[in-house]
């Protein structure tokens, strides 16, 4: 069986800054990590893989750099390392970036592709459908729980007020969320060897897509325009009586959405 | 005049989701702007009668999509239905709540038409000369607001939080059209089989992941209030917490500590009861939407940050604000 698992790699938003004066991202000096959803992606596919057997690929899209995520993916036991880079690919919306993780999938092969639920730059969660929708498909989200059969899968999908067992043959796609498992570190051997291993490296013509498919020209969504919040003002101070300051208050949650 | 703003409506078990309401709302005034009329799309068996509600939060159109195998949420399913008649009609915008249903559906209709979605906007508006739908939200965590636009695609679509906009009072004389449409959907359509649904309402106890907090300190003065803070909460659809002096007090437990040694919080919105506001305090939760403070001390450092800053005895403000959230749920029900 070959499992495909989808990566990215991720400032720490935890540490990003934003630079009082420009208003912009400062991301010198932030770390990169694996985004935390992809690795409990990769853990249950390590799991499979020790309980079925299974060859896991990891798979990235992005600048030459991210390969660094990739030999963190191998030492955590993944058997290869795919990298999808090329300037065209660059300003991708999910559209444009699904469509690229979509053609590279029908390259490498698959029977089971699992991605992270959302990456925590972007929160869209939009990546993932949109592979499994390119390549027709079956998906489930939210995975909190994976039970692999032969040929087919027992799957726990969360919901906010419950979850749902759902079965599925393969191929299918599955985004995981954080209580799906406990991702494991990077093991010793893996760490030496690690680097022995090759990252195979395509780009746009490797993927037989055509340009202006790709990348910001691919996107249907545009950035016009970002911005940061803009400093608290002084807030008001009411000294009033008790049923008017209620009043006042309520007024003030109908105006900012809260009821 | 264009084709339609859409809602897509969520119902599980027969019961509208509440943000397909909160979507209604600023449909209607995204349609008012582009002078064209809102349209809801509700899929299911056996739920025509949730039309009428529809139409009384802003809807001037529902399509209904009732079939046996829409009983319940399947991403093919649904998105084949949806994803038909969208075909068919060319809406110009859909709107999608983003529940873990959304989210499912949002993303492999929106690939499936060939077009851009915007995740989890807080904005939405429409471009004075372009007429495009504006759709804003936050990216990195937070930290940067981005505005994002759909120009050359259609329909544009996002998916909203719930809570993020305001259910509109419900308007009971409100007319509109209901239509039924037949969509062939088969059971080999439907390619992941549902052996089980369980409902299980975890109770909310993560402060962190609380859209609502309703916090009290050494001003409450004893366990007792608590229990007047949590008919707040309950009221705004929240949870207690504390400051570091009432869990030292026995008064709430220690994972619901705000502050230094407990947690940072960044709720929608934050009401603190009785709280003076020390440092440590204040770096747990000074990051909130809005800031609400009852306090009798106008001059306590909560009062400076706090977006609102009531001055006067807790326990006579908090419960007015219990009786005028009441009254006002009840004026905005439907019958």
């Amino acid at each position: 069986m070959n499992i495909l698992v989808f990566i990215k790699q991720v400032p720490d938003t935890n540490e990003v800054k934003i630079d009082p004066k420009t208003g912009t991202l400062i991301r010198e000096g932030v770390p990169s990590i694996i985004n935390p959803d992809d690795k409990n992606a990769l853990e249950e596919a390590l799991k499979i893989k020790e309980s079925k057997g299974a060859r896991v690929t990891v798979v990235t899209m992005g600048p030459p750099q991210a390969e660094k995520a990739l030999r963190e993916a191998l030492s955590m036991g993944a058997d290869e390392a795919v990298l999808l880079t090329d300037r065209a690919f660059a300003g991708a919306d999910t559209w444009a970036t699904s469509l690229v993780l979509a053609k590279a999938a029908e390259k490498i092969g698959y029977d089971l592709i699992f991605a992270g639920r959302q990456a925590i730059d972007g929160d869209t969660a939009q990546v993932g459908p949109e592979i499994a929708e390119h390549l027709n498909i079956p998906q489930i989200t939210y995975v909190e729980k994976v039970e692999a059969l032969d040929g087919k899968l027992i799957v726990r999908r969360a919901l906010e007020d419950g979850y749902e067992v759902l079965s599925v043959n393969m191929p299918c796609l599955l985004t995981c969320i954080k209580e799906l498992n406990q991702p494991r570190y990077m093991n010793m051997y893996d760490i030496f060897t690690c680097y022995e291993k090759e990252i195979k490296v395509m780009n746009i013509k490797d993927l037989d897509i055509e340009s202006e498919r790709v990348g910001l020209s691919g996107s249907p969504t545009k950035v016009k325009k970002s911005f940061t919040k803009g400093p608290k003002s002084q807030g008001e101070i009411i000294d009033v009586p008790a049923h008017e300051a209620a009043n006042i208050v309520c007024e003030k949650l109908k105006f900012v959405h809260i009821i | 005049m264009s084709k339609g703003v859409w809602v897509i409506a969520e119902q599980r078990d027969g019961i509208l989701q509440k943000v397909s309401l909160e979507l209604l709302g600023k449909a209607r005034e995204i349609a008012n702007k582009l002078n064209d009329e809102v349209t809801a799309v509700l899929c299911g068996y056996k739920i025509q009668n949730l039309s009428k509600i529809l139409i009384y939060h802003g809807a001037d159109k529902v399509i209904v999509i009732d079939n046996e195998l829409l009983k319940n949420y399947t991403t093919d399913g649904y998105t084949k239905a949806i994803c038909e008649i969208a075909l068919q009609r060319q809406p110009e915008i859909i709107f999608i709540g983003a529940t873990n249903i959304g989210r499912d559906l949002g993303p492999r209709v929106a690939a499936r038409l060939r077009t851009g979605l915007t995740a989890d906007c807080t904005g939405l508006d429409i471009d004075d000369e372009t007429k495009n739908l504006l759709m804003t939200r936050p990216a990195f965590g937070g930290n940067i607001m981005a505005t994002i636009e759909c120009p050359n695609n259609r329909p544009q679509m996002s998916t909203v939080r719930p809570g993020v906009f305001s259910v509109p009072c419900a308007d009971e004389n409100r007319k509109g059209v209901i239509e039924k449409v037949d969509i062939k959907i088969s059971e080999d359509d439907i390619r992941v089989k549902i052996l089980e649904i369980v409902k299980s309402l975890k109770e909310k106890i993560d402060i962190t992941e609380a859209d609502v907090i309703v916090s009290g300190g050494r001003g409450v003065g004893n366990k007792e209030g608590f229990k007047m803070l949590k008919e707040l909460a309950d009221e705004l659809g929240g949870i207690v917490a504390g400051s570091r002096a009432a869990v030292d007090s026995g008064w709430i437990d220690k994972d619901r500590q705000v502050g230094q040694t407990g947690k940072t919080v960044r709720p929608k919105l934050y009401i603190a009861c009785g709280i003076s506001g020390a440092i440590q305090h204040l770096a747990g939760m000074q990051e909130s939407e809005y800031i609400v403070a009852i306090n009798k001390n106008s001059d306590a450092p909560i009062m400076a940050i706090a977006d609102l800053a009531i001055v006067g005895d807790i326990y006579k403000v908090v419960p007015e604000i219990i009786k005028e959230l009441k009254a006002y749920k009840l004026s905005c029900e439907v019958k």
